[in-house]
């Protein structure tokens, strides 16, 4: 072990190398909190060549890597494994280029997503996805997780943000992928890194797309009796044919958390659910358009719809719907975030499935989520230091995603599969389905340093304890 | 590092029930000072929470790392204004120092100096008086230079931080009664504090000309005194808890509008005294507001002369984390004619001063400092206004070592100067 501690030290510095027992321990989950596993070294590389370096090493002594952003990963793409190496970018924090005319910024992926939107506020500029965790994640992490946001909903995911990667490689030869100019014509590998969880390699610099701040937004609030109702809200905004940038609905028990909280907004507490819908854009069509979403909510049972008057409520009804995960602390010491999207018309029945099964499993479960993209967020309070309690969420929680599977929907929409999911996986996927997934993974990553027990199920497919049954040997760039 | 090993009297079991307030989110990481600066997941709340509930659980020993990183820890509360869930940091690291020194846990020269400092000197007005006479002297003959060359490197460090003290005619103590001026609009009580006096007399004496001239009389009680932060900070809960009993008695014996705290850190202990002595700390708790916050509850009574200045305003971090005071202060300087308010980066995030901490743990003291120094260079007002005697100190030394001519005042000092302008042109 000491040999891998000092060739690691003598790439990062001796400071930055950190392997005493209470620096590894706090290192030992990410934002899922379940499982935890201690890593034998964590190292906070200063660029990419360190990076490379220490890629190097660990491929060498055969220790996995586990790439980290700001561990706020809800999925355990950051979770430790046995033996592994965590590689922490948090000091790889520079914005290295900012090119108003281009629309692009270069950052290392240390870079705090919300902070880059702050220094390109001045050119008129902002970089569109904004997870709830906006003020501390890391681009990298974006980028790994393919992260979503409120307003996904209009502009996408990270995915449709970044232009070009350099990725560091097991062999720690560094890789550029993409074009800043745009589209090239080759393969589409930028798309294939972001969101492969950290599998592929660890990115050390990216190119992203800068949007222009629109002229005017307006935000509207709709106060509902119940969450199906608001559901049915937002099935109507959509058929209308608005393209709101975000439509996001929180229900009682979210409210009353966040309300107890720093980041109260005065929602009200005894409404079933609220929908906070936003529209932006040249300012003359806001008006029409906030008209229309408020018909839709009052006709699928809106009590009140009011208006943000001004800029600093707008911030507050924001930071009330983002610091909602946090807020759940309040309920029980741990929180589960679960992450399903199911069709939007199908989101009032699969809700009222959800809450259905909280309350048969006897859980505390609440809904704060992306409507507008049928991104649901099923969260359920518990204390893991209680086994039985954790079976049931663990349960429940199959449940929910089956009865999103069910209804046409999919496992993730934003978190990321990691380790929470894997064993889920099968739900959608044949092994038929995951073969190409892992043929591209073994392309990028033949040796499976990197992230290797992450995404694919545990349990063996049939072609892994047999590869010459499915052709698995004739890879050719193995 | 971490080879001496310490069994663990454990931690007490309201510190375990405060960690589980927290859900593991990290949107208090961005807002940490020492995470900024290292990075690291240990040097973050998030971490240090995580560690103390594992140290609780027994899953991993209280040794070296809990010690040091709660040292580390400015305790400037930033997250907790991060914080959706509501953890009290604060109070989850107060109780763990409190442990690391009841164990001794890595307790050296410099912790066994502070802990004498801090109960034997600073408490006690008349030997403060004495030993700050006593450093002025050395200071006047340049010996402290001299002793600077023979202490370990955090003393010597001590010996150059220490401010200069002021003449003795500005460490007069505060009169005993102040009769309001013009019409009278009440009476409050007002914290004269242990350093305060000492080295920022003449703040004290602005604070007080300040509430007078707003029309209130302001009494400050004799069995007054140190308010038992700067102890409770280092780990010494039990002269913090009876600081606080002394004046919670002196306080509740009072009946006045107000006890009026011109320091951010002894505003913070004494409203949150509850906590530590409980109902008996309830009244006094209850009545305490920050100067600033005071004036602009009550409203400021004018007219206000007028006061050129480019000001940028910071927030001393025991003033706005703990006791939630952002705006007040800002409303009152914009208030003044002539005042042009400036906004500079990060004016929440801490200076690095934090009661003792730039003499325990001067490199990062440094490090958070050199972030400050440049976003308030950036702003170029000129003058800072900042309402702690640690961050008074603290943004006037790192200014001046950049050579820069801005000047660093407490908010009363501008607002006394405008008031007296008024007067004078009125007359």
């Amino acid at each position: 072990m000491s040999v891998l501690i000092d060739r690691l030290s003598r790439i990062v510095g001796a400071r930055h190398c950190l392997a005493s027992a209470e620096e590894l321990f706090v290192y030992e989950c990410d934002g899922l909190t379940l499982d935890p596993v201690r890593p034998v070294a964590v190292v906070l590389p200063a660029d990419a060549a360190e990076v490379s370096g220490v890629v190097r090493v660990c491929s060498e002594l055969g220790h996995p890597v586990v790439p980290r952003g700001a561990g706020t990963g809800l999925s355990g793409g950051a979770q430790p494994i046995e033996g592994s190496v965590v590689v922490e970018c948090s000091r790889m924090d520079r914005i290295l280029e900012i090119r108003p005319e281009d629309r692009v910024a270069v950052v290392q992926p240390g870079v705090i997503n919300a902070e880059l939107s702050t220094a390109v506020a001045e050119l008129g500029l902002f970089y569109a996805p904004d997870p709830s965790s906006e003020q501390v994640c890391t681009i990298g992490g974006n980028v790994a997780e393919n992260s979503g946001g409120p307003h996904t909903l209009k502009y996408g995911t990270t995915t449709n943000h970044v232009l070009a990667l350099e990725l560091v490689q097991s062999d720690g030869e560094r890789l550029r992928l993409g074009s800043r100019a745009g589209r090239s014509r080759e393969f589409d590998l930028v798309g294939v890194v972001v969101g492969s969880e950290g599998t592929l390699g660890i990115v050390t610099e990216i190119s992203v797309r800068l949007s222009p701040i629109p002229e005017g937004v307006e935000t509207l609030l709709a106060i509902f009796d119940d969450t199906v109702s608001a559901c049915r809200a937002v099935g109507s905004i959509i058929r209308s044919g608005l393209i709101p940038a975000a439509l996001e609905i929180i229900d009682q028990r979210t409210i009353n958390a966040v309300e107890d909280s720093v980041y109260r907004a005065g929602l009200p507490r005894d409404a079933g659910a609220v929908l906070i819908a936003e529209v932006d854009g040249a300012p003359c069509s806001l008006p029409g358009e906030v008209e229309r979403i408020g018909e839709c909510a009052r006709e699928a049972g809106a009590r009140e719809c009011r208006v943000a008057r001004d800029e600093a409520e707008r911030a507050r009804f924001w930071r009330a719907r983002k610091g909602a995960f946090g807020a759940m602390g309040r309920l029980a010491p741990d929180l589960y975030v679960h992450d399903a999207v199911v069709p939007r018309a199908r989101l009032p029945e699969v809700l009222e499935k959800i809450c259905e099964i909280g309350d048969r499993y006897q859980l505390t479960l609440s809904n704060v989520f992306h409507a507008g993209d049928g991104n649901l967020h099923p969260n359920i309070s518990f204390d893991r230091r209680n086994a039985e309690e954790v079976e049931r969420v663990i349960a429940a929680g199959r449940e929910i995603l089956e009865t999103c599977v069910a209804a046409g929907g999919v496992i993730t929409g934003e978190h990321g599969i990691g380790v929470e999911k894997r064993d889920y996986m099968k739900l959608v996927f044949e092994d038929e389905d995951l073969l190409p997934m892992l043929y591209v993974r073994d392309a990028f990553d033949p040796e499976r340093v990197f992230n290797p027990t992450k995404i694919f199920p545990t349990t063996r497919f049939c072609f892994e304890s047999n590869p010459r049954a499915r052709g698995y040997d004739r890879v050719p760039f193995k | 590092m971490g080879e001496r090993k310490h069994s663990s009297g454990g931690l007490p079991d309201s510190l375990y029930q405060g960690t589980l307030d927290c859900v593991h989110c990290g949107l208090c990481l961005s807002a940490c000072p020492t995470y900024r600066v290292t990075g690291q997941e240990i040097a973050s709340p998030r971490g240090r929470i995580y560690l103390m509930r594992g140290v609780a659980e027994g899953r991993i020993e209280l040794g070296s790392g809990l010690a040091q990183e709660s040292r580390l820890c400015l305790g400037c509360r930033a997250c907790e204004t991060a914080c959706p869930a509501g953890v009290g940091y604060g109070a989850l690291l107060e109780a763990t120092r409190s442990v690391v020194a009841r164990e001794r846990i890595d307790w050296g020269i410099f912790q066994r100096i502070e802990r004498m400092v801090l109960r034997q000197w600073v408490p006690r007005p008349r030997r403060l008086h004495w030993a700050l006479s006593l450093l002025r002297a050395f200071q006047g003959l340049k010996l402290d230079r001299l002793a600077a060359r023979w202490l370990p490197r955090n003393l010597s460090g001590a010996l150059e931080l220490a401010p200069r003290v002021p003449p003795a005619s500005s460490r007069r103590r505060l009169p005993a009664q102040t009769p309001a001026r013009g019409e009278r609009r009440g009476c409050v009580a007002f914290l004269e504090g242990c350093v305060m006096p000492e080295l920022f007399g003449d703040v004290n004496r602005a604070s007080v000309e300040l509430l007078s001239r707003q029309g209130f009389e302001v009494l400050v009680p004799e069995a007054q005194g140190c308010c038992g932060a700067l102890q409770a900070h280092a780990g010494d809960l039990e002269t913090a808890h009876a600081l606080a009993s002394k004046n919670a008695a002196a306080f509740d014996a009072l009946d006045v509008d107000a006890i009026v705290v011109n320091s951010a850190g002894c505003g913070a202990a004494l409203r949150e005294c509850e906590g530590w002595i409980g109902a008996a700390g309830e009244r006094t708790a209850s009545r305490v507001r920050d100067i600033s916050e005071f004036l602009d509850e009550v409203g400021l009574r004018g007219p206000l002369g007028r006061v050129s200045l480019r000001l940028a305003y910071d927030d001393p971090c025991h003033l706005i984390h703990a006791q939630g005071v952002a705006e007040a202060p800002r409303r009152l300087l914009k208030a003044i004619p002539g005042i042009d308010l400036v906004e500079h980066a990060e004016a929440s995030a801490c200076c690095g001063a934090a009661g003792t901490y730039n003499l325990a743990q001067p490199e990062m003291a440094r490090a958070v400092l050199d972030r400050k120094l440049d976003h308030l260079l950036a702003a170029a007002p000129e003058c800072v206004a900042t309402g702690n005697p640690g961050c008074l100190m603290q943004i006037a030394s790192g200014l001046a070592r950049r050579g820069s001519a801005i000047r660093v005042l407490h908010p009363v000092e501008i607002l006394l100067e405008a008031c007296r302008g008024a007067s004078e042109t009125q007359r």
